[in-house]
């Protein structure tokens, strides 16, 4: 199971404004999307730098400027492609629009750390409140 | 004393003439000028059609000048007519002159191919201002025009024409661009340039007609393919205007013929500029005509010796963002050369050298043309280049910038158009205690031409005037190159309203970090809030009213006017940081209480329950007004600063600055609330108030300068209000008060604020209060967002286990 991906339909294109991002929560994990008017493109939220939220910072043409340090990154490629960022990336995520909605392609490995389909949900967003409160 | 009789009011005629006088007076002058203008810099032509200059930014000679040098300037008066044996010309008004000598400066006029319906209305030439006059009252955003030519003036008009917002397309007859500058690969790399900047380029047609019923509707072409047109200017080049040296009898060829000395086959007749022919060469540039100005001033005050030896042909393309450069030989295959490449096509970098016996012969250079100076002496000097062969393309690299100019001779020329050599300037520097860029452009008239030299210009002033002065104009950032002053004309002038607007038509369209927030204020200042807010190009806090921290939280800072606060106000804070969990309390330095690690998605919430408006402590605008107890409690207290602050604050609140700004009310000069170091500090005397400006304690520490000394509170206030709008209106974006008081200097600031007349003072204040008007308190947002997800954490549509 551990490196299939799957397709998720995560937010409406109208909940993301134009040339903005938005963090969207997914499973246990962040992803921000970003509207850039032709297209939608995903990646996660975290900046590898000091983990600023990157559906936070201004998006310049297919690239965002993290908001904390303006390490800068690109959309597509998920490359640092400023001077700071250069020697680091992050990652991306294939996306599609139909009917309004904005899906993303997910590692389902990373969505479900704790790997087994048996969880039932109750359970497993118990699991991610203890998550979100450890440091 | 004789009687010097010019026709040609333009830039060869007059420059001339400025040489002239500088050798002993010896003629009464009389300038004959056709158009209806002083002498402008018509190589500046394009950047007033592209919005970058105004008409009034490229005169060189105003009326002034012809008065005290006693010449007599006759506009919009056309000679027709030379008998060069009674030695007289005649006028298109019937006015007959004669004269003793006669200077020729008529100039060139625009080549108009064989179209059919060339006349047609809605044809121009770009020749002149007129020309340029009717061509920016004709264009409209979204016209299609069509530009027949693609060298020099014709991109140059394409470029303005679709700065004006047209829909502009370069014709071309050759199949490759400004062919008679550039091989074809150059050509290739404008062509590219050019279609980036969103200007339609088609090469290899032949015009055969302007299509149209009465005006024009089309262009067509030779095969019968045509294109839409709404207006079509023909730029195919230009031809000597010889017509009077044929009437006078003169030996002309292609151009009037002149010797070495400038003198033509009449001995009393010269000419000078585009108009003559010197050793089979006509030239259409400036440097050429500055330098047989020169020469035709020695020959004709009698000082006959220098010789005109012919000039290096190089030309510089003047569209902001395609760096052209074109010097000496420029075909690939010349008997005995070698060729030198560099290419770069993702950066649109092109650079070709051609070397002819080890010396330089021709140089391409596209994309990148920084290097121009140095070839251009290369080529002027014929310097031998064996020994330097592994740095012809790129020098090595010099951390001293002082060196380069450190390495130049004295009689190096810095100012190509005008002729200025290195020594020159430094003599002017020495002689004439020059320290600012523009009082060596008076002086010396360096850099009033292209304006290509500026920079070096600049890197001598500094390395050599004992005072120099940086007159900063930066360019904004690499996506919108020009600078904030000059955006801030074309943004007014151009009536645009949204940052996408401006980086569309005067940047590359995408913009970064750095330009998108300064736009963004500047189109809010301009327009005193009255232009389309883009929260995409605002940066996070200015987007959710709340200062991002490092984790990603926020810091919520209501107002709290003066840093007077009450029992209840205090209640409320400690609720709501109970209440939200708020992981920090604490006081600021600007007497203020921060509630720090808040969510984006619970700010709303505190907002609301806080009651209190938003402090501003997150963005670029009015953060408070920190005040001492004044003379309410306090027993050394003068005058009331508590409500003296308050009002100020009150009075500028929720406004934006060009950066962060501190304000601080004193009672007495103690100074316990620090105003001597805020960006605008009130200090109270017994009956009087001091307001000083351009304090700071933050990186830099600068005591403030004293602005005015006023008796009330109220004029005060309007004194800092007077201040405050000026620094919006002037000051950079991210430039703070303390170094916008130094770069303006306190004594302009005061004539133009404190002092000035009061018309002027009206108007800032008549813009402060529109903007203050359309501001209201960021936080009330809260009720009214601007998007519906702008402070809502979003959860996935979709389970992830479903």
């Amino acid at each position: 199971m551990k490196d299939t991906k799957r397709w998720i339909r995560v937010v409406r294109c109208e909940d993301i404004p134009l040339r903005e991002g938005r963090s969207v929560k997914v499973g246990h994990r962040e992803i921000a999307i970003f509207n850039l008017g032709d297209r939608f493109l995903a990646v996660d939220n975290r900046c590898p730098h000091k983990g600023g939220p990157l559906a936070d910072g201004i998006v310049c043409g297919s690239t965002v400027v993290c908001p904390l340090h303006a390490w800068k990154f690109s959309l597509e490629t998920g490359a640092g492609v400023n001077a700071a960022s250069s020697s680091s990336s992050i990652e991306t995520f294939a996306t599609s629009v139909d009917d309004g909605i904005v899906s993303v392609e997910i590692p389902v490995s990373q969505a479900e750390p704790h790997g087994p389909q048996l969880q039932s949900s109750a359970h497993f967003c118990d699991m991610l409140a203890v998550l979100a409160d450890s440091p | 004393m004789e009687k010097l009789v010019v026709v040609g009011n333009g830039m060869a005629g007059v420059a001339c003439v400025e040489q002239i006088l500088k050798y002993e007076k010896k003629f009464d002058i009389t300038i004959f000028g056709d158009e209806t203008h002083v002498n402008y810099n018509r190589i500046l032509l394009s950047s007033v059609l592209a919005g970058e200059k105004s008409l009034d930014d490229i005169v060189l000679n105003g009326l002034d000048w012809y008065q005290k040098n006693n010449i007599d300037l006759r506009l919009g008066v056309r000679i027709v007519d030379i008998d060069s044996s009674a030695k007289t010309i005649t006028g298109n008004d019937g006015s007959v002159t004669h004269f003793d000598k006669l200077l020729l400066a008529t100039g060139s006029v625009p080549v108009i191919p064989s179209i059919e319906d060339v006349k047609k209305e809605g044809v121009f030439v770009f020749r002149n201002l007129d020309d340029t006059r009717s061509l920016l009252e004709r264009c409209r955003p979204g016209l299609k025009a069509v530009v027949i030519g693609g060298g020099l003036l014709g991109l140059e008009a394409a470029r303005g024409l679709q700065v004006q917002g047209c829909d502009v397309t370069v014709v071309h007859l050759m199949d490759t661009l400004m062919e008679r500058q550039l091989d074809n690969t150059g050509g290739g790399y404008v062509a590219a340039k050019m279609n980036e900047l969103g200007v339609t380029v088609l090469l290899g047609l032949s015009t055969t007609a302007i299509l149209g019923n009465g005006h024009v509707e089309g262009v067509q072409f030779k095969g019968g393919r045509s294109i839409p047109a709404d207006l079509v200017v023909v730029a195919a080049g230009i031809r000597p205007n010889v017509s009077l040296g044929v009437a006078a009898g003169l030996e002309v060829k292609r151009g009037i013929v002149v010797n070495d000395y400038m003198e033509t086959s009449h001995p009393d007749i010269f000419a000078v500029g585009e108009c003559v022919q010197h050793n089979g060469v006509c030239y259409g540039l400036v440097a050429p005509l500055i330098e047989q100005g020169k020469v035709l001033a020695a020959t004709i005050t009698g000082n006959k010796g220098p010789k005109y030896e012919g000039s290096v042909q190089a030309a510089k393309l003047k569209i902001m963002g395609v760096d052209v450069f074109s010097a000496g030989e420029i075909a690939d295959k010349v008997d005995g050369s070698e060729v030198i490449r560099y290419e770069d096509p993702s950066l649109g970098v092109y650079k070709k050298l051609t070397l002819k016996a080890g010396k330089l012969a021709g140089v391409i250079l596209v994309g990148d043309a920084s290097d121009s100076h140095r070839y251009m002496d290369w080529l002027r000097s014929g310097t031998d280049l064996r020994s330097m062969r592994k740095h012809l393309l790129f020098p090595a690299a010099s951390e001293d910038v002082g060196l380069d100019v450190a390495m130049m001779s004295d009689n190096e020329t810095i100012c190509g158009c005008m002729g200025v050599t290195k020594g020159t300037i430094i003599e002017a520097i020495h002689d004439k205690g020059i320290n600012t860029l523009s009082q060596l452009k008076e002086c010396t008239r360096a850099s009033t031409g292209c304006g290509s030299c500026t920079s070096l210009c600049q890197q001598i002033l500094k390395a050599v005037a004992p005072e120099f002065e940086e007159e900063t104009r930066k360019t904004l950032c690499k996506c919108v190159p020009f600078s904030e002053d000059n955006l801030r004309e074309i943004v007014r002038s151009q009536k645009l309203k949204s940052v996408q607007e401006v980086l569309e038509i005067y940047g590359n369209g995408i913009g970064c970090e750095v330009c998108k927030p300064a736009l963004s204020y500047m189109l809010d200042m301009l327009w005193c809030g009255d232009h389309d807010e883009d929260r995409s190009a605002r940066f996070i806090n200015d987007r959710v009213h709340a200062n991002i921290q490092k984790d990603g939280t926020f810091s919520v800072v209501p107002r709290m006017r003066g840093g007077v606060t009450s029992p209840a106000e205090l209640r409320r804070i400690a609720d709501v940081a109970e209440k939200y969990n708020v992981p920090m309390v604490k006081v600021t330095g600007s007497q203020r209480i921060d509630l720090l690690g808040v969510k984006k998605s619970d700010l709303p919430k505190i907002w609301a329950d806080l009651g209190m408006p938003s402090g501003q402590a997150y963005t670029k605008g009015v953060r408070m007004v920190k005040t001492c107890v004044g003379t309410d409690f306090c027993r050394f207290g003068t005058q009331d600063s508590t409500s003296a602050g308050i009002e100020l604050e009150r009075r500028l609140e929720n406004l934006f600055t060009p950066h962060k700004l501190k304000m601080a009310a004193v009672g007495c000069p103690r100074n316990c609330a620090e105003a001597t170091v805020k960006d605008i500090g009130l200090i109270g005397n017994e009956g009087s108030w001091q307001v000083v400006v351009g304090g700071a304690a933050g990186k830099n520490v600068r005591k403030a300068d004293l602005l005015v000394t006023v008796e009330t509170t109220e004029e005060a206030i309007r004194a800092a209000e007077l201040f405050f709008q000026y620094y919006r209106e002037n000051a950079n974006y991210l430039e703070r008060t303390y170094d916008f008081v130094e770069r303006f200097g306190i004594e302009k600031i005061r004539k133009e604020t404190v002092y000035a007349p009061d018309d002027k003072k009206q108007s800032l204040r008549d813009r402060l209060r529109k903007s203050k008007e359309r501001s209201q308190d960021a936080w009330l947002e809260r009720e009214t967002p601007r998007h519906p997800s702008q402070f809502v954490q979003i959860k996935s549509l979709e389970d992830v286990l479903v």
